[in-house]
Parts: structure tokens; sequence; C-alpha cells
């Protein structure tokens, strides 16, 4: 929060606490409006369309669960792969027993939200550096493991089963709008957790952790809670992966590229915001579209970007925005106002 | 008799690790950053040595007279530009700057040298040679060269840091930052002498490796970055030694665990890792974790 600046004290009537945006009904009816002409567009688009979509639905899931955990828990993982691999085997294991892997994928995000737990007891005691590569370690590790199972695949992988039955337009629309439903569920959730009390404690990290702790937040329970989180989010990414793929191959889904992926588009879009993803996988989309037929390059270029950002524009693409507009789609902060008083000048301070 | 093999193996090996790992401790201990590119450094300078060789027909061992002074000074630039940039402005940013330029390096090697792996000095009598104890133990002359090579590095950085002018600089910095200051010592270019160092170190870990197995763009991550990083913690945070402990107690279990199924070797060394992190964090070595 930026100080008061006002001198003299003021008596308690005479001020407001509101969201920071002034209408939150408006917001929200923009953002209904935009899920409902996004159902609609397996109807009006090319299927080529919707398959890039679909990608971009995974790469912001993934990337909006990545910003809430260094964004806000201050928690820089660089395993998240591991979550985007068990998802997708949830999803096979599920399907191969017979069950639609649509349906499997909430499935898989509860799933992974508790594997997170042991794995979360494992790498919690570390810090910062040595919590980014345990965690590296420990996907490592869970695919390893994984590939020992010969009956899902072993280390080769195996087709998923149960989609034969639908026909090919179809089954990109089913996916389309399962890919669709697993980014609004994600993106409403962190929006929740963010205006709740946890939300509160999270952004206290985020500005300052020692301050946080000192103020008597559960730093370390909100951190549990945002990796377990976290790791619901990047399964139902891995369970939509598999379903997009239609095939599961281990050192495909548990490839660090995913958290390069993440981490690179939250880094661009901004952390600590959750505009910063969206904007983040917009320009991911653009690259990897662009570049496409470059192979690698579009991972070089994003990381080099990614770097300039980090070093140079903490705040992302959206901070910059922010900074000149302060414009939130998403409010999630406090607006410290005079009451009455609606200009800029009534606005005494802000929690972003 | 393949048991006591494997473990002599895996104590050979420990030292190849250990030389990975040395240079992850050194800059965690002076800066508390850990470099999420030391890997795929190591692998650039394998690369560097199969150019330098393919070129000017130096004998592969002595390769190493230009690569390591060649990745020093690489260490100090990356570490005055971009890793102090990121220091500046906090730990968690030097991490997403050194894993965006550990996937940058990566894919740069990818796109530029395809997935293709390398060796280096194939077919050199070092290489390739090794004797026999008994009937069944079997050790490669190179694996012994390896092992004696880290522990005169250890050696080496030990002197380093408690005898030389520079060594005492780091060490000062290392404990107190702000006093270091005062008394005259630029953290920054001291800070970058620690880099040249640990990137000294990385480059000879990455011929050592190139030499023993091959080089490809993903063996930075994959094996080099990871073993490093679970013989650190397999050993001690913060101790010099304690990689060398470490990284003989990771080859060991990787030895042992390819005893039991061939395909088990990497999963033996995390496991052990994992039950190392949970039963003993503060390491083998036992000392304390520097705060």
């Amino acid at each position: 929060m930026s100080p008061v600046t006002e001198p003299s004290v003021l008596p308690a009537a005479d001020f407001r606490v509101t969201r920071s945006q002034r209408n939150v009904a408006w917001t929200g009816a923009v953002a209904l409006i935009v899920v409902i002409v996004l159902a609609m567009f397996p109807y009006i688009v090319y299927s080529g369309t919707t398959t890039i979509l679909v990608q971009a639905f995974i790469v912001l899931t993934l990337a909006s669960m990545w910003n809430l955990l260094a964004g806000y828990a201050g928690l820089v993982s660089v395993g998240q792969q591991a979550f985007v691999g068990l998802g997708a085997y949830f999803v096979l294991i599920l399907a191969i027993h017979g069950s639609s892997p649509f349906l499997a994928l909430p499935v898989a995000a509860i799933g992974c939200g508790l594997a997170s737990l042991p794995l979360w007891w494992l790498v919690s005691r570390l810090r910062s550096g040595y919590f980014a590569i345990a965690t590296w370690v420990l996907a490592a590790t869970v695919m390893l493991i994984i590939e020992k199972f010969s009956s899902i695949g072993g280390g080769t992988g195996m087709p998923l089963p149960g989609l034969a039955g639908l026909t090919p337009a179809l089954l990109t629309a089913y996916t389309y709008w399962a890919g669709l439903a697993v980014t609004v569920v994600a993106l409403v959730a962190i929006y929740l957790v963010l205006r709740s009390r946890l939300g509160l404690v999270l952004t206290a990290i985020r500005d300052d952790e020692v301050a946080a702790r000192s103020s008597g937040a559960r730093v370390d329970l909100a951190r549990l809670l945002v990796f377990v989180v976290a790791g619901a989010g990047c399964g139902a990414a891995g369970g939509l992966l598999a379903i997009s793929q239609l095939q599961v191959q281990p050192s495909a889904v548990f490839s660090i590229q995913w958290t390069a992926e993440m981490a690179f588009a939250t880094i661009i879009g901004g952390l600590g915001t959750i505009e910063g993803p969206i904007i983040g996988t917009a320009v991911y989309m653009v690259l990897q579209q662009t570049l496409a037929s470059y192979n690698a390059w579009y991972l070089i270029i994003l990381g080099l970007v990614a770097i300039i950002v980090a070093l140079f524009a903490r705040r992302g693409l959206w901070g910059l925005v922010d900074a000149r507009l302060g414009v939130r789609l998403f409010p999630v902060g406090y607006w410290l106002r005079r009451n009455g008083d609606r200009s800029r000048g009534g606005l005494l301070g802000r929690l972003r | 008799m393949a048991w006591v093999n494997a473990i002599i193996q895996g104590i050979l090996t420990g030292g190849l690790y250990a030389l990975f790992a040395c240079g992850l401790s050194l800059l965690f201990g002076v800066m508390k950053v850990v470099n999420l590119a030391h890997g795929d450094l190591a692998v650039v300078a394998g690369y560097v040595a199969i150019g330098i060789i393919t070129v000017t027909h130096i004998p592969v061992l002595w390769s190493f007279v230009v690569v390591v002074p060649v990745m020093a000074v690489v260490g100090y630039v990356v570490q005055r530009t971009m890793i102090q940039g990121a220091l500046d402005r906090s730990v968690l940013t030097t991490l997403m700057v050194t894993f965006g330029l550990s996937v940058v390096i990566e894919n740069g090697l990818l796109q530029f040298f395809t997935a293709n792996s390398r060796g280096l000095g194939t077919g050199l009598a070092l290489v390739t040679d090794s004797f026999t104890i008994g009937s069944q133990i079997q050790i490669a002359y190179l694996l012994v060269v390896i092992f004696a090579v880290a522990v005169v590095v250890l050696l080496g950085l030990q002197y380093f840091l408690s005898a030389s002018k520079y060594g005492r600089l780091i060490r000062a910095v290392a404990d107190d930052k702000e006093a270091a200051q005062l008394s005259g010592a630029d953290h920054r270019h001291v800070f970058g002498i620690a880099a040249a160092v640990a990137f000294g170190t990385v480059a000879l870990g990455g011929i050592a490796y190139g030499m023993y197995s091959q080089l490809d763009p993903t063996t930075g991550t994959d094996t080099i970055l990871l073993f490093a990083f679970a013989a650190v913690v397999i050993g001690g945070l913060g101790s010099l030694w304690g990689t060398l402990v470490g990284g003989i107690a990771l080859g060991v279990a990787q030895q042992i665990g390819a005893q039991i199924n061939i395909s088990d070797e990497v999963l033996a060394g995390y496991l052990v890792f994992l039950v190392i992190l949970v039963l003993r964090p503060q390491g083998l070595t036992a000392r304390r974790a520097q705060s």
C-alpha cells in the first residue's frame, strides 16, 4: 500500500474501503460475455483455430498456477512438470479402466492435489534455490517411477483409449470445451483464493515475507495450500494435454519444457497479478505460432525475453499497463478512498 | 564380487559428481545463488573443447588449458551482468534468470548442434583402457584420473579460499557483505571472481563427462545439474568436502541400483537423495548449513 499522504488524522467515518474496481459486477458481466463467446467458437471458427486455442488454454492454466507459486507464495518451482505428467497419467489410467477421458479430468485434478501433499512434505524444508532444483529432481524421480509400470506403457507410453467413438469434429469440439472449462475454473478459483483471507496472506508474502511472518501470517500453511492448488491445476492441464495429444509419453508429459513455458509466460506477462499470465500466454502463443516452423527458436526467444523482463521490468507487461492506467480486470485489491469523493484525488491509498 | 565392483565404481564416479557439485556449492555458499544453468554451462564447455580440438588439433587432455580460462572469463562476465543484476533485485529473480539461461542454452545447442551426442577423445588409450584387480573388478584409468582431478580441485579450492587474498575476500563477503563493503571490498568484483572459479570447475566437469560418457544438449540438466544438486544435498549444504562425500554416496547408490536392475541406476541415486532429505536434511557431513 502506498503511504497515506494526508498529514492530519481524519475521522473514521470519512473513509471508505472498496475493492480496487468500482463496479465489480460490470467486470463480471464482461468476463461472462467473453466466456460465452469463447464457448461458441466450435460453431463459428475452423477446427484448426480451436486446436490452437486448446494449447493456449493449457499454457494459460499452467502459467496462472505458476504465478500463484512464484508470484505470490515466493516458491519458484521448476518441477511443475511432475503434476502435468501425473495429470496425464491419471486420465490415461482411468481411460484404460473404461472411464471417459473427459470425466477423468476432475479426478486427475483432485488426484494431483492429493499427490502434491507428500511431495510438499519432501521439499518444503528447502528454501528458494534449493527448493527449485529439489522440485526438479522430484519430477525426474516421479517420471522414472511411472516408467517402471509396463501396464501403462512403461518408458514408451501409449495411446489414450476411450475416444474412438467420437467423430473428429465432435472430439475437437469436446476437447475445446474441456479446455475452456479447465481454464475458467482455474481462473475463477485463483480469483476467489486471492479475494479470500488466504489471498491477503499471499499478497503480504508477495510484498514482504519477513513482514508477513512478523505480523502473524501463517506463511507455511499458505504455501502448502498454494502448492496443492497449483498441483491440482497443473494436473488438470496435464489431463487436458493427454486428451488433446491422444497419447501419453513419459518424456513428453514430464518434460521441463512445460515449466519453461509456464514460467516464461508468467514472467513476461507479469508476476503477482491475475492478468499477467493472460498477457504472457498471448505473447507466448503469438511467438510460438509465428516461429512454429523454426523448431526450438520460440523457446530461445521466449527465454531471452523472460530474462530481459525479469531484469528490467519486474512486474512484466501487465505491470507496465497497471502502473500507467491503474486498471484491474480482476479486482482483488483494496482501495482506500475518501467518502463521497470519486475523483482521483479521493484515493488515499491502495493495496494491489 | 560384483557388489564390491559396484561399490568401487560408485566411489570413482563420485569424483566426477564432486567435480560437478563443487562449483554449485561454492556459488551458493558465497552469494546464496543457485545457478540453474550450471549443468548447461558444463555442456557448453564440453562443446567448446570439442570445437577447439577439431580446429587446432591440440591433444584432448590439454584442451582444459584453453577451455577452463575461457569459461572462467565467461563466468566473470555472466556474473557481473546477468546474475548480479538479478541478485540486486531478489534471490527469486536469480532463479528465473538462470532458469531462462538454462533453457536458452539447451535449446540453442539443440538448434545449432542437433540432438546428436558427442564424445571427447574417443579411441584415446586413457579413455578406453582399464586395469583389472582379481578376476571381476575392472577399473577404467579415466575414472581414476577424474577422481584424482576432483581431489586436486577440492584441495585447490580449499587452499584458495583459506590462504589466498581473493579467497579471504570471498569468505569475508560471504560472511557479511555490508561489513566487507565498509572495509573497502567491492562485493561485485568478489562475486565475479567466485563465479569465475565456479565456472572453471564446471568446465573441468564438462570435459571429464565428455570423456567418461557422451554429451548432448539435455545432458546439462538431466544429468549434470540434478546429480550435482543431489551430491550437494547428500553431502551437506555449503560444505566443500561434503560434495565429495555426497558425490561418492550418489555414485555408490547408482551403481548398487544398477547392480539390482540395470535400468534403475538413476532412480536409485534419487531415492537415496530423498531419504537423506527426509532423515538427515543437514547432509552426511553434518556441518550445519550456512544460514
